[in-house]
């Protein structure tokens, strides 16, 4: 399997009182509250963990794309991912992704994810988010009721300027462009491999199914809330008549290691509560704009996690009851424990879930730089061997990065490469 | 109460509900924000002394295909269609909130399209220094005090009424407020001040003195564009859905406006 190392950038200093003083983590975040300062030190400390994970042996190093949030400091992931792409050699950059809808012309995302390919060599996964309500409808003014369709649309054009072999016109309903030529080519042919974040609805799976793509389930609430959404998914691949190759599917989970549980209670307790108390403090004003959700979803009465983030953060406002961590860890938000026990856990989640692309979750909340690489470590040194063979015995990983052969990458000149 | 008239005319190919009751010269009724799952008692009133039609635009309830509509040009020619289609053309025409806007643009874009407009509270003006608030932004559970000075008249509309299914009154429910979102997102004006000065008829503004939503002094930023007479008219107490809040008084303030119909005057004689 493959296991990715995943930062979400969150700002480290929101203070002890935000749920009930602040209230919206995301949309509406008190600008004042940001020091860019601390900025300074965070951007690049926690581009040092990305590197760092790349170094000690993950296989992928993941960033994504928020907007007005407190918990996510990457407006623009593909700024991050130029720089990754720069100081590592081998780790896939996994960038999950751009929101297609919000880039005009989408044109854009072609041209930066053929950069970002040609930088790092054929390195680059191409995460498509629809976005979520939040980011997109919200904070950068999207209309919810045209949101998929644009989505959609936008990914047509990617894609077809991706394959081109020769400059085109493109007449969409939404985007019309006379010349759409992208340069430069991706390496990668016919180009980079596509992963769909996604919450759960039933036409994101069938999509992925139709297309071919890698759905990514990047849940915040762990393995036992994320389980009937990927029940959900099988049983559709089932329907469909696809295989259950694991490497069809991402997950995302929270991970806290240390040489003992006692340890790893004590270790991550303040960045989780952190974390689920405070940067988990979306309004639920923001959550469901008219429209984002389609007819056939809310039919399906799956809820959405950012709905159900949403509802919960609301709720715990009202009389206000952030998780502790001993609620945190039973509930399987967090996987925590010995490198053994860790182990034992993420094989349980990889095989019950299904998922052969596990995203990792190593900084999370306010966590310390030495707690962050102390985790990512441990995690790469005795966690990792331990689960890095499961499903390559029967399954192929069609959906990873194809680079250029080892000795055909460049080496950057000046400093050294990871 | 008894049920409205009702048949379908198809608007783009998408089938969209007219209900129609009541005697005399015909009068268009287009639906407020969240718009109209029943016959209400506003419409009831309006139908004691007018033939009233109410055509539901595409997405609002008992309309289907906002889908198809993607800016402006689209809405506007749908609503010709919708009026047209329910022989509403050249008609008074009365539009509240969300179909206050529709009929506006309508009116803006094709004069004779009303021989009067009667508008509640519409949409479609945007001043930083006052802004509208957002609907779209809201809990589910605050949205009937933001837009009733009496929330429970909202609410019950949410609901679904006995013998409903609850998922498919959210269906509904949602679709309206996403049709309203597809027309006005996210800052509910789409430019309508550059049009204003080609509403030439007589035009009746109507505001609820509570109005959360669109404050009542847009009244005047509307009469101040607008080319024809317009009349300006405050319901005390009443929120953004005046014609929740209070059905009668508004009705009677229409009616006043539009004054006698034919009918009317041919009981009279």
């Amino acid at each position: 399997m493959k296991l990715l190392w995943f930062h979400l950038m969150p700002y480290t200093e929101l203070p002890e009182d935000f749920a009930t003083r602040y209230g919206s983590v995301w949309v509406d975040i008190d600008p004042r509250l940001f020091d860019p300062k601390r900025g300074h030190q965070l951007y690049n400390e926690f581009m040092d963990e990305l590197e760092h994970a790349a170094d000690v042996g993950f296989d992928g190093i993941c960033v994504n794309e928020h907007h007005s949030n407190g918990y996510g400091l990457m407006p623009s992931p593909n700024l991050i991912a130029s720089a990754l792409c720069r100081r590592t050699r081998d780790a896939a950059i996994v960038v999950m992704g751009n929101s297609l809808a919000l880039y005009n012309p989408p044109t854009r995302v072609a041209e930066e994810f053929a950069m970002l390919d040609c930088i790092s060599g054929g390195r680059l996964v191409a995460g498509f988010p629809v976005g979520t309500p939040m980011d997109t409808c919200y904070a950068y003014g999207q209309n919810p009721s045209t949101l998929r369709a644009r989505y959609h649309e936008a990914h047509d054009l990617i894609v077809q300027a991706w394959k081109a072999e020769a400059p085109f016109a493109f007449h969409g309903r939404f985007n019309k462009q006379r010349y759409v030529n992208v340069w430069p080519r991706p390496i990668q042919k016919p180009h980079p491999p596509i992963w769909i974040p996604g919450g759960g609805s039933v036409e994101t799976w069938q999509w992925c199914a139709r297309e071919d793509y890698v759905y990514a389930y990047l849940s915040y609430f762990g393995y036992q809330a994320g389980r009937a959404v990927m029940q959900g998914f099988w049983d559709e691949m089932d329907r469909l008549g696809k295989d259950r190759n694991p490497y069809r599917a991402g997950f995302l989970q929270f991970v806290g290691v240390a040489e003992t549980r006692e340890e790893a209670m004590r270790l991550y307790r303040e960045p989780a509560e952190y974390f689920y108390g405070r940067c988990l403090s979306v309004d639920a004003r923001f959550a469901a704009p008219p429209g984002y959700t389609t007819e056939a979803t809310i039919r399906s009465k799956v809820t959405s996690q950012l709905a159900q983030a949403a509802r919960k953060a609301d709720e715990s406002k009202r009389a206000f009851s952030a998780p502790t961590f001993e609620e945190i860890v039973e509930k399987g938000y967090v996987v925590v424990g010995s490198p053994d026990e860790v182990a034992e856990q993420l094989r349980t989640v990889a095989t019950e879930l299904n998922v052969g692309q596990l995203m990792l979750l190593l900084q999370f909340g306010n966590m310390r730089r030495d707690a962050t690489l102390y985790n990512t470590e441990l995690f790469a040194k005795r966690v990792l061997p331990q689960l890095r063979d499961l499903f390559d015995d029967r399954w192929e990983n069609r959906w990873w990065p194809k680079p250029l052969p080892r000795e055909e990458r460049v080496v950057p000149t000046r400093g050294a490469a990871r | 109460m008894s049920a409205p008239a009702e048949r379908a005319i198809r608007v783009n190919g998408a089938p969209c509900r007219v209900w129609e009751k009541g005697e005399g010269a015909p009068l268009g009724v287009l639906a407020p924000f969240g718009g109209w799952p029943r016959w209400t008692p506003f419409l009831e009133a309006l139908s004691t002394r007018r033939r009233v039609i109410v055509p539901s635009p595409p997405g609002f309830p008992g309309g289907l295909g906002h889908d198809r509509l993607d800016d402006l040009p689209d809405w506007i020619a749908a609503t010709l269609d919708l009026l047209e289609g329910a022989d509403l053309a050249g008609a008074d025409l009365v539009g509240l909130s969300v179909g206050g806007t529709l009929a506006a643009e309508a009116a803006a874009f094709s004069p004779g399209i009303a021989k009067r407009l009667v508008l509640v509270a519409p949409f479609g003006l945007y001043d930083a220094a006052e802004p509208t608030a957002d609907p779209w932004a809201q809990r589910l559970e605050h949205l009937p005090a933001l837009l009733c000075a009496d929330p429970a008249r909202l609410a019950a509309e949410l609901l679904p009424t006995s013998g409903e299914d609850a998922v498919e009154r959210q269906v509904l429910v949602q679709r309206a407020f996403e049709a309203a979102a597809r027309l006005l997102w996210p800052n509910v004006e789409l430019g309508l001040h550059k049009r204003l000065h080609r509403v030439r008829q007589p035009v009746l503004l109507v505001w609820g003195s509570g109005d959360r939503v669109v404050p009542p002094s847009y009244a005047k930023r509307f009469a101040a564009g607008i080319a024809g007479p317009t009349e300006l008219r405050e319901i005390a107490g009443a929120g953004h859905r005046v014609d929740l809040d209070a059905p009668e008084a508004l009705a009677e303030m229409i009616l006043a406006f539009l004054g006698p119909s034919i009918a009317d005057r041919g009981r009279r004689s």
